[in-house]
């Protein structure tokens, strides 16, 4: 049970980074975090204690294996989560080219 | 055991990632909390994960640190803070009474609900042909999941392309 | 190794020509041995985008891309989108979406195995690998210089 709480934890603290500093890195950062908490909730649901990887084997029969569905939906969450992280990476470097700032307030500031 | 030490590790190193001020430190720390997940997926018996996460991890950090690097970063104050701080307890406050009930629901930590999955398993290696069951669920049983992800991947690709693109520059300075 | 400038030290240099081609060779084994070991496209993808990422950061980017231009990647990644989906389309021979159309599928546990997935894996990592080092490259090649100076121009024009 501890795992699940210390998962939340992971999250909590990704949640606070995005809603309360106001640098964009640190924005990124905290979603990144967030992705990972998420990533690994799913894969700790999946997971049968004992039990092996799931990959067959020649000449075995494997009677306990971990769940191999959280994993398929992980393994395609993982990568989409590089490619939302440079497409992010990628506003933010063109916020400081136009603002020369990674400050959210003073970016609002500027417009008006 | 040995996952309650590496989950305790990343927590701290998001607490340093979240909290520490110079950029580059937190952009590496994040790093860290990244490796440490390969870590755990791999005491979670997912060796596919865990190299697709050790991968991807290093490949975010460098377009991170390429963010980061080579700019004058004046050090940014939080400010209103009572506002900030009461607001952020909130929404904390709303999602830790969700993931109470949700809390409740939950199978057991190591005694999954494997209804759909045991099919996979069982019938996995005759239907497919494959000995990775991760593959041939991604790739067979649940190709469409992958055709979403390749559609995902190409919108960014082609998102990124039109943030940084140069000729619509051009015209912005000419106008 | 003309241009001293370009890159990084001579060290970094050496170690970049040895180990280069190595990295691109284990992506590619990840790749083909996706569906008997862990593995598969996805991680193979980015081992094979790294490879050239790491080209890129010895030796500066014209000699990367060289290797493997931009317009290149485009037509690699959309390469690999088509041939996936057209993967899925086949299927149609056997009646629906995504069916495995081989009916020999081959002994299992060997290499020619597993009918389409190897296939669809090849779809995969040409599509993953090529898409992350176009936006590699085009985060790299952004130069601020020119538009910082314009843009200082415009900021205070608002200023004012």
């Amino acid at each position: 049970m501890s795992e699940y709480i210390l998962c939340f934890v992971l999250f909590c603290i990704g949640l606070y980074c995005v809603l309360r500093k106001r640098n964009i890195i640190k924005i990124i950062i905290g979603l990144g975090i967030i992705e990972y908490a998420v990533n690994l909730f799913f894969v700790l649901i999946g997971y049968r204690a004992h039990g092996r990887a799931p990959i067959l084997a020649k000449d075995q029969a494997i009677l306990n294996m971990v769940d191999p569905l959280p994993q398929a939906l992980v393994l395609t969450s993982i990568v989409i989560g590089l490619a939302v992280t440079a497409l992010l990476v990628a506003i933010a470097i063109r916020i400081y080219e136009k603002y020369g700032t990674f400050d959210i307030t003073k970016i609002r500031r500027l417009r008006g | 055991m040995e996952l309650q030490l590496l989950l305790l590790f990343m927590v701290f190193a998001a607490v340093v990632a979240v909290q520490i001020e110079d950029l580059l430190s937190s952009v590496i720390a994040v790093g860290a909390v990244g490796l440490g997940l390969s870590m755990a997926f791999l005491i979670l018996k997912a060796p596919d994960l865990a190299i697709t996460q050790l991968v991807v991890e290093i490949l975010c950090l460098i377009i991170l640190i390429r963010a980061t690097i080579n700019k004058d970063l004046p050090l940014i104050r939080d400010g209103r803070w009572l506002f900030n701080t009461i607001s952020t307890l909130l929404f904390i406050g709303i999602f830790l009474i969700c993931a109470y009930f949700a809390f409740k629901d939950l199978p057991k930590f190591g005694q999954p609900t494997m209804r759909v999955a045991q099919e996979y398993i069982d019938k996995g290696l005759e239907k497919t042909g494959a000995a990775n069951i991760v593959a041939s669920i991604i790739l067979d049983f649940r190709g469409y999941d992958t055709l979403g992800e390749a559609t995902i991947l190409f919108t960014a690709v082609m998102g990124v392309l039109a943030v940084m693109r140069k000729v619509g520059r051009i015209k912005n300075e000419k106008s | 190794m003309k241009n001293p400038e370009k890159g990084m030290t001579l060290i970094v240099k050496t170690i970049t020509r040895l180990t280069v081609g190595l990295i691109l060779l284990y992506g590619i084994y990840i790749v083909l041995h996706g569906h008997i070991s862990p593995g598969g496209g996805f991680a193979g993808g980015v081992i094979i985008a790294l490879s050239f990422i790491h080209l890129m950061l010895a030796f500066g980017k014209e000699v990367a891309l060289k290797k493997l231009s931009q317009a290149q990647a485009s037509i690699l990644e959309s390469l690999g989108a088509i041939m996936f989906l057209s993967i899925a389309l086949l299927g149609f021979l056997g009646g629906y979406f995504f069916f495995n159309f081989f009916l020999h599928k081959g002994s299992p546990f060997a290499l020619f195995s597993a009918g389409i997935i190897p296939l669809c894996n090849i779809a995969i990592s040409l599509k993953v690998g090529a898409g992350l080092f176009a936006i590699f490259t085009v985060l790299v090649l952004f130069t601020p210089l020119e538009i910082n100076r314009f843009n200082k121009d415009n900021g205070n024009n608002s200023n004012k």
